[in-house]
């Protein structure tokens, strides 16, 4: 079978099992009949995400524990290897989220298997996966052959279609999970709510730079204009360290990648750590007063001039 | 307490990829510490300060020339230097059972290394040393304090940040904002050719590469490039670039 694991948000599935899904349907196809398409769904109080996999898999697996509620590494890791093994799994898919990219790892050294991170696509070449992947700061993309007999990957967000549901909701299992204890105890959590569309989601991405001037040129600026277009927020590395924005905005080499159909870069100049977040972009608009800004060679669309200026006229023009 | 911290020889970001033969020839680029395994050799060095009894090991895996990482590391601070030393591109989960051996044969009670590396944009290595030393992680780690074999930080999660506690042994990822690295002195770099750095063949391990590299190659994807000065006109170039995005790349409605 091929294993995925549901990554989830506030009790829905992520899009991201949407996607991870949808590349499974294409390889079950080359992995033969043996390879139905197994959703594992990890948790507590997980019902309705379970109930939302039954639409898109051929068979859930659910193991809804209390001591499931809180993610950790190690229960993860041990639960996803215990149940990849008892279904002869040869292919495990996890999300790309920080959680996904942090237990993955441990899957994969459990399994003696192979380990893809971030891949954008899968292929199945004379009975090996075969996958690519960006490196390089997302320069290069490289193509790998996994050896061994199975095979962990994790799937770069936005790589696949979401895929669409089933006339009929599959059959729901629950697992039995021999867990290990809790080794690292949370102590406190911060999470950072915004009522916008989540960033690695998100069709469209406005991100600020150091050239909006200041933490409140932020809020008028990039804010201004996300709310105007429905957009998610995001920020360049110096702002985060300036401390004008949360690091859970952050896009670039050290924070989040996205590729949204139309990225708007206001007033950042375009070092490489900052593309290699965002360089994949479907269309890229950039804002910034330099010509010679690094930003405009990899723009589609560009004005060069004042963000202070260009910005509230751009809202404007939107709003009517 | 003896800390093992990894460090990986990048290509400069500043410097452009070159391909041949089917992968990135990194043989006349510049090659610089990652600076996500910078933070990791910082943190060592600050914990070394504070606490008794500290002893850091910095070890890479790699080519000969990766010696220069580990030699700058020695003038950081390191005591010692490991190098396990292979021209093969090794994939993450192979190199985490060289570095899971080293930490086992030294007996290391802390591994440092970066979150993420910037050649192979792989954020594993961490997670996998630690599954294979049945150890606890902290990956992302933001701040790090330790007292006895209690260890407690913070840490990045994909919502935002987590505080946390956890037990020595462990393997703790680092990044921006753990702290700022510091610049090695002329007199340190000449004390640092003098400390022990250690050689060793990576046939003295057990290693099972699980990936093979097929193909390499740059890829540019093509850009409209089309500018609007908005330096006069503010107001016009605005109106011009929603209409631009409205009816030729049909992205607004």
């Amino acid at each position: 079978m091929i294993l995925i694991v549901a990554e989830q948000a506030n009790g829905k599935l992520s899009k991201s099992t949407l996607e991870m899904v949808q590349a499974a349907r294409d390889l079950a196809r080359d992995l033969g009949s043996e390879a139905p398409v197994t959703v594992l769904v990890l948790g507590s109080g997980v019902a309705g995400v379970a109930a939302e996999a039954a639409k898109l898999a051929d068979q859930v697996l659910v193991a809804d524990l209390p001591a499931l509620e809180h993610y950790d590494p190690e229960l993860w890791s041990a639960a996803v290897a215990q149940i990849a093994t008892e279904g002869e799994t040869s292919l495990v898919l996890i999300g790309g989220g920080r959680a996904g990219r942090e237990f993955s790892p441990r899957v994969a050294v459990k399994l003696d298997a192979a380990l893809i991170e971030d891949a954008i696509s899968l292929k199945v070449e004379q009975g090996s996966i075969v996958a690519e992947r960006y490196s390089f700061l997302a320069r290069v993309t490289e193509r790998f052959q996994a050896v061994a007999p199975v095979v962990v990957v994790t799937l770069k967000p936005g790589s696949y279609p979401a895929a669409s549901a089933l006339p009929e909701p599959c059959e729901q299992f629950d697992v039995e999970l021999n867990l290990p204890a809790r080794r690292v105890q949370v102590t406190g959590r911060e999470s950072v709510k915004s009522g916008r569309v989540s960033l690695t989601e998100a069709e469209m991405v406005v991100a600020g730079g150091r050239g909006v001037g200041t933490a409140e040129g932020f809020t008028e600026l990039v804010e201004g204009l996300a709310d105007q277009l429905g957009a998610a927020v995001g920020a360049t590395r110096a702002v985060v360290d300036a401390g004008w924005r949360p690091y859970s905005e952050q896009v670039g080499q050290t924070g989040k990648t996205v590729q949204p159909k139309v990225y708007w870069a206001i007033g950042i100049s375009g070092a490489v750590q900052h593309l290699s977040g965002m360089g994949k972009s479907k269309l890229i608009v950039a804002i910034n007063r330099d010509a010679d800004a690094p930003i405009f060679k990899v723009s589609d669309y560009g004005i060069v001039g004042d963000v202070k200026e260009i910005v509230p006229a751009l809202i404007e023009k939107l709003r009517t | 307490m003896r800390i093992l911290s990894v460090i990986r020889q990048v290509l400069d970001a500043e410097e452009n990829v070159r391909i041949a033969a089917d992968r990135v020839d990194l043989a006349s680029s510049k090659l610089v510490i990652d600076s996500m395994d910078e933070y990791g050799v910082e943190e060592a060095l600050r914990l070394r300060e504070k606490l008794p009894d500290v002893e850091v090991i910095v070890m890479a895996v790699g080519p000969e020339r990766a010696e220069a990482g580990l030699r700058t590391a020695l003038a950081l601070g390191a005591d010692r230097a490991i190098l396990v030393e292979t021209s093969e591109a090794l994939d993450v989960i192979a190199v985490s059972s060289v570095v899971a051996q080293v930490a086992q044969r030294e007996q290391a009670d802390l591994v440092l290394c970066g979150g993420q590396q910037a050649d192979w944009d792989c954020q594993g290595l961490g997670a996998a040393v630690a599954e294979r030393l049945n150890w606890p992680q902290s990956t992302w780690t933001t701040k790090l304090a330790i007292e006895g074999s209690a260890v407690t930080g913070k840490h990045d999660v994909d919502d935002g940040t987590e505080t946390f506690a956890l037990s020595l042994p462990a393997v703790i990822t680092t990044q921006q904002g753990l702290n700022e690295p510091r610049y090695p002195t002329l007199p340190n770099i000449m004390k640092a050719k003098k400390k022990e750095l250690r050689r060793q063949p990576l046939e003295s391990f057990s290693v099972t590469p699980r990936l093979k590299l097929l193909h390499a190659e740059v890829q540019v994807k093509e850009r409209l490039r089309v500018m609007i000065d908005g330096k006069k006109d503010p107001a016009a170039s605005a109106t011009q670039l929603v209409d631009l995005l409205r009816n030729e790349a049909r992205v607004l409605a």
